[in-house]
């Protein structure tokens, strides 16, 4: 469990970091907090030529809002958002510090980074679910300059994205506040990896659901979004019947897999009960309204 | 720190703090990985990447070149060395296990070349470079063997039954159990698991020229079993080794067989006569170190209609892996399942037979508890079956078939005589505990989530001596200890020990057991272990031997110290030896307050002055003491309360309750330590942990990411209550108790997730109890009520 050998890299701006990634090739990595490439490179599942460590590069450690958007700059630890208590996150976004709490362990949440953990995207990854949830846009910097690319169109495959070889996550900007929103998640133990996640938003007015958005975790090579769980909630009355409709719809939607956990009937109840518990977390626990 | 004036009169059953806490807490502790060693090489191990075939061609050439690279070998560069597990016994067919494989392969994981290289990262580079072709076969995992595709793992035992016992029949058992009012016939499961010490494996070779010695420092339970395996397969006198265990941190079994790994080690020292160390990683000792446990019980059990158990029948199978670990050989599970299953009962008739099954899978050595976390889950899910099926209420019916306080000595049909305990004074407490903690009202509450308890009731034997080894028929047969006490100048006591305790706090524990019979202070007690040009011999620390037999020992020869020590003193004091008394630093003459000389003192005339003394033929102040019992039963009852979620089928143990007999109790907060860390072990087993294999034999859970080690977030609190049955048959009074809280929490659990689940028509038998089996009963447990509506 060593490392093959590689360069060691240390930048201190954004060019820099896009620079040396255009000049070293395609073998290159970004060393943000490590909390995943550090152990794929030890177990030699990863063997970058390369690191870069942006450990050093200033200017993206921040939680800001724009407008509705809450921008969080690609070096945030996640362990800044689990203890925000911030008005610009409260609102409509109060979902991120409960959802941070979900994240391994308290050195991992106090060492990864939010970029990190998009640029990784591994589709358990709490980041990852709330980018769909909340309709993020990835901010990346490349050679020919920054450009944005949106949650929908970043997440390619497992442990893939729509990013360049040579692009920089510089910033995550979740786009959407929310008055509901939960995400839920099982593990057998504490900390782990989710066997299965699920994440809902929505408004009420009138007493039914609207703006639903259902995404699941753990259960395709991506966060997968679910439009006819949500098209099946839209309109629908918030309350119980109505999860458990969700619940049921959710459960027959994912193509589910068996494991050393349980069998392919098993994912799907445990998808559906987290699905029904989201929502039922989300309805009672408002988000302060937007300012 | 305890000073004189303070002392107890007695320091066993004092809760002393553990002696080894203060270096471990501060960092000085010193582990393999600790020993300096600057200019040492690491090695590492090219491993196989399936689980069988032949090995067609090893090419090293480019690892060898590569930069950094001192050496690398194969099996035929060593001169094809080998450790050999042997049993005496007809039914016992003997393999090799050779230290690199060389011409096939019988698991993944399997080292086939070491290298030995400036940094362990140069080793694993150079790893990467080496092409090892193999001609892969089907492997063979499971007992079904003999498929048409399937080779034989070992050509000696072409079936894969390596060992097969008969160990007890009854021509009368199958009538009895034809003609039982009640037959359950069952079939009891658990998982393969790894005993995870935090310490993986570790050991650094030196070679001394000055002394012509070999000098392996090895993270081992068993040093001298070490020395031993190593002058064998290197083969070298004895003396030319010198084994040392420093600090260990952790063992649980998997560090008291001989790891092939440690012997390659001191091979490639004495070959290039340069100091060479290994550090185990995480994933090696997952993959390749030991495993245990993988075991089936086909059961039947007959009662009559009080519910009294009127015989027993066993055909047990352990999936022993690819290897009989030395030196104590794939048979250790399958004769303690045999042997001693019957457990607290009075089981009637009884017959069983047990088997070793090769697999390729990796090799087992004896881990924690050996077979009795199964064997006390097969006991008491069968009570509970019974007490359901004939609607006895499930402590009742244990009553009716337990061994009680006027039964001992017990001789069972197992041929095994218990010495007395107090099995149902435990169960009773427990019982009332459990109700006094309120979990019957928690398992009544009705808020979607479903709770149970389990409370289940055993026995364990420890401390194995010479004769009751000697029946497993080894080649090698451990039990007796030897002990050494010695007094220096200035009053302060060594003792040795054969037994190596790597986390038991033994430093604490034997420093009490001599301090009382010194009448000093177990400050100025000091055991040396875990040395083998410092100990004569010793089997080392496995199987709760350690204080009773080790400890024991340490008693005995403290006992003679103290005779000397008091002729010394009466000659001093012109008094009559059998007057002296030592108490408090001194030596006292009963009935003559304020005549006394401190022990220091005595210990500085023995030493400086000896020419003034004339009744002390024997110079200095040394004794030796031996223990060998026959081996006694501890016992203890379990009780888990547990909470299941319907929605994730997750289980969680909410609280845990322990009432235990060890016999006199030397430390209790030591001995509570080993029963939590042990409960926690247990739980493991039952929830979370399993060595799974894909159905090509490779391993799936070779990360602690997908090998899941319970934490504290997992783990619950233990109330823990003492009994003290004193045996009659060691010097202190003690029993064994290393392993009670392993052999205990699977029932227990188990048993409390069946009644969690008692509205679904529950019959969980098998470890580990995974979400997907719980979400399995409730599906199947609702469709059957809503079939009876």
């Amino acid at each position: 469990m060593k490392p093959a050998p590689f360069e060691y890299h240390r930048a201190y701006t954004p060019q820099e970091v896009v620079e040396l990634l255009a000049e070293l090739g395609d073998d290159a990595k970004i060393l943000a907090g490590g909390q995943s490439l550090a152990p794929m490179m030890n177990f030699r599942l990863a063997h970058p030529s390369a690191l870069i460590d942006i450990n050093t590069v200033s200017g993206l450690d921040y939680i800001r809002r724009e407008n509705d958007e809450l921008c969080v700059g690609a070096l945030t630890r996640h362990r800044a958002l689990e203890i925000s208590t911030a008005t610009e996150v409260r609102e409509g976004f109060a979902l991120l510090p409960r959802a941070a709490r979900w994240i391994g362990h308290y050195p991992i949440r106090s060492r990864g980074t939010v970029g990190g953990s998009i640029a990784h995207s591994d589709p358990t990854a709490e980041w990852c679910i709330l980018a769909r949830l909340f309709d993020a846009n990835i901010v990346v910097l490349g050679v020919e300059g920054p450009r944005t690319i949106s949650a929908e169109d970043w997440f390619t495959g497992f442990l893939t994205t729509a990013a360049e070889p040579t692009d920089m996550v510089i910033e995550t900007r979740f786009g959407r506040p929310r008055t509901h929103a939960a995400l839920t998640e099982y593990a057998r133990r504490r900390g782990d990896f989710a066997i299965a996640a699920a994440a809902v938003a929505f408004d009420i007015e009138d007493e039914q659901c609207k703006n639903v958005t259902v995404v699941l975790g753990g259960v395709a090579g991506v966060p997968l979004r679910l439009p006819e769980v949500e098209a099946l909630v839209e309109n629908s009355g918030a309350d119980e019947s109505t999860w458990k409709d969700a619940a049921r719809a959710s459960a027959a939607s994912i193509k589910a897999s068996s494991d050393l956990n349980g069998d392919e009937a098993y994912h799907r109840h445990l998808v559906g009960s987290l699905v029904e518990r989201a929502f039922a977390e989300a309805y009672a626990t408002a988000s302060q309204a937007p300012a | 720190m305890t000073t004189e004036a303070e002392a107890p009169t007695r320091w066993v059953g004092n809760r002393l703090p553990r002696r080894e806490d203060r270096r471990m807490v501060q960092g000085a502790g010193r582990f393999v990985g600790d020993v300096p060693n600057t200019h040492a090489y690491h090695v590492a191990f090219a491993r196989s990447p399936v689980a069988a075939g032949q090995i067609l061609t090893v090419d090293v050439d480019a690892a060898r070149a590569l930069r950094g690279v001192i050496a690398v070998f194969t099996s035929g560069d060593l001169g094809d060395p080998q450790l050999t597990a042997v049993l005496e016994r007809d039914e016992f067919v003997t393999t090799q296990m050779p230290l690199l494989a060389r011409d096939r392969v019988r698991y993944a994981g399997e080292p086939i070349v070491v290298v030995v290289a400036e940094s362990r990262y140069i080793a694993e580079d150079a790893i990467e470079l080496i092409d090892i072709d193999i001609d892969e076969w089907p492997a063979v995992l499971s007992f079904e063997q003999g498929g048409p595709d399937q080779k034989p793992i070992h050509d000696e035992a072409p079936d894969g039954v390596l060992v097969d016992l008969q160990m007890f029949t009854d021509d009368r058992l199958d009538e009895t159990l034809a003609e039982a009012h009640l037959l359950l016939e069952e079939t009891f499961r658990s998982g393969r698991v790894n005993a995870s010490p935090m310490e993986a494996r570790a050991c650094l070779a030196d070679w001394q020229e000055r002394d012509e010695q070999l000098v392996l420092h090895v993270s081992t339970q068993v040093p001298h079993q070490v020395r031993t395996g190593v002058a064998q397969a290197l083969g070298l006198p004895e003396r030319r080794i010198r084994v040392v265990a420093p600090d260990v941190g952790g063992g649980f079994g998997q560090k008291c067989v001989v790891g092939r790994e440690e012997v390659v080690v001191a091979a490639v020292t004495a070959k290039i006569r340069h100091a060479v160390r290994w550090d185990e990683d995480r994933q090696e000792n997952l993959i390749s170190s030991f495993h245990g446990r993988e075991q089936e019980y086909r059961i039947r059990a007959g009662f009559d209609a009080a519910g009294t158990m009127v015989g027993l029948d066993a055909d047990i199978s352990c999936n022993i892996g690819a290897y009989s670990a030395y030196p104590f050989s794939c048979a250790v599970e399958p004769l303690m399942a045999a042997s001693e299953l019957p457990g607290v009962y009075k089981v009637g008739r009884y017959a069983a037979r047990a088997r070793g099954f090769a697999s390729n899978k990796t090799p087992t050595a004896p881990y924690r508890g050996v077979s009795r976390p199964q064997i006390v889950l097969v006991m008491e899910r069968i009570m509970a079956k019974a007490a359901k099926r004939l609607g006895i209420d499930e402590i009742e019916i244990r009553r009716r078939n337990t061994i009680l306080a006027d039964d001992f000595p017990y001789t069972g049909p197992n041929g095994i005589t218990y010495d007395p305990g107090s099995y149902m004074e435990a169960l009773d407490l427990c019982v009332a505990e459990v109700k006094k903690a309120g979990w019957y009202e928690q398992r009544g509450i009705d808020d979607g989530l479903l709770r149970g308890i389990g409370i289940i009731n055993f026995s364990e034997r420890t401390a194995y001596g010479t004769a009751t080894m000697g029946m497993r028929k080894m080649q090698m047969t451990p039990g007796f200890e030897v002990s050494h006490v010695r007094m220096d100048a200035s009053g302060d006591v060594t003792v040795t020990s054969g037994t190596c305790g790597h986390g038991q706090g033994h430093e604490t524990t034997f420093a009490q057991l001599v301090a009382d019979r010194l009448g000093i202070s177990p400050d100025r007690v000091k055991l040396r272990q875990g040395d083998t040009d410092l100990v004569s011999f010793g089997w080392g620390t496995f199987g709760s031997r350690s204080l009773v037999i080790g400890g024991g020992s340490a008693a005995v020869a403290a006992r003679k110290l103290a005779d000397q020590i008091k002729i010394v003193a009466a000659e001093m004091l012109e008094a009559d030896a059998g007057d002296i008394e030592l108490v408090d630093g001194n030596a006292t003459v009963r009935g003559a307050p304020g005549t006394q000389l401190s022990i220091d003192e005595i210990a500085e005339t023995v030493h400086f002055r000896a020419h003034t003394l004339k009744h002390h033929e024997e110079y200095l102040l040394e004794a030796r003491g031996t223990a060998d019992p026959p081996g006694m039963f501890s016992n203890a009852t379990h009780a888990a309360l547990v909470e299941i979620d319907p929605g994730t089928g997750g289980v969680r143990v909410l609280d845990y309750i322990v009432v235990e007999d060890c016999g006199v109790v030397v430390n209790p907060t030591i001995v509570e330590g080993q029963v939590r860390g042990g409960v926690a072990q247990g739980i493991a087993s039952a929830l979370f942990e399993e060595m799974s294999y894909t159905p090509d034999g490779q391993p799936q859970t070779g990360t602690f990411m997908d090998y899941l080690v319970p934490t504290a977030s997992e783990s619950p609190s233990v109330a823990i209550y003492h009994l003290e049955t004193p045996c009659d048959q060691t010097e202190t009074g003690a029993k064994g108790m290393g392993e009670g809280g392993t052999i205990g929490a699977p029932a227990a659990v188990v048993s409390a997730i069946n009644d969690a689940l008692r509205d679904y028509d529950a019959d969980i038998d098998a470890v580990p109890v995974t979400p997907g089996v719980i979400l399995q009963v409730l599906a199947q447990g609702t469709r059957l009520h809503e079939e009876k509506l």
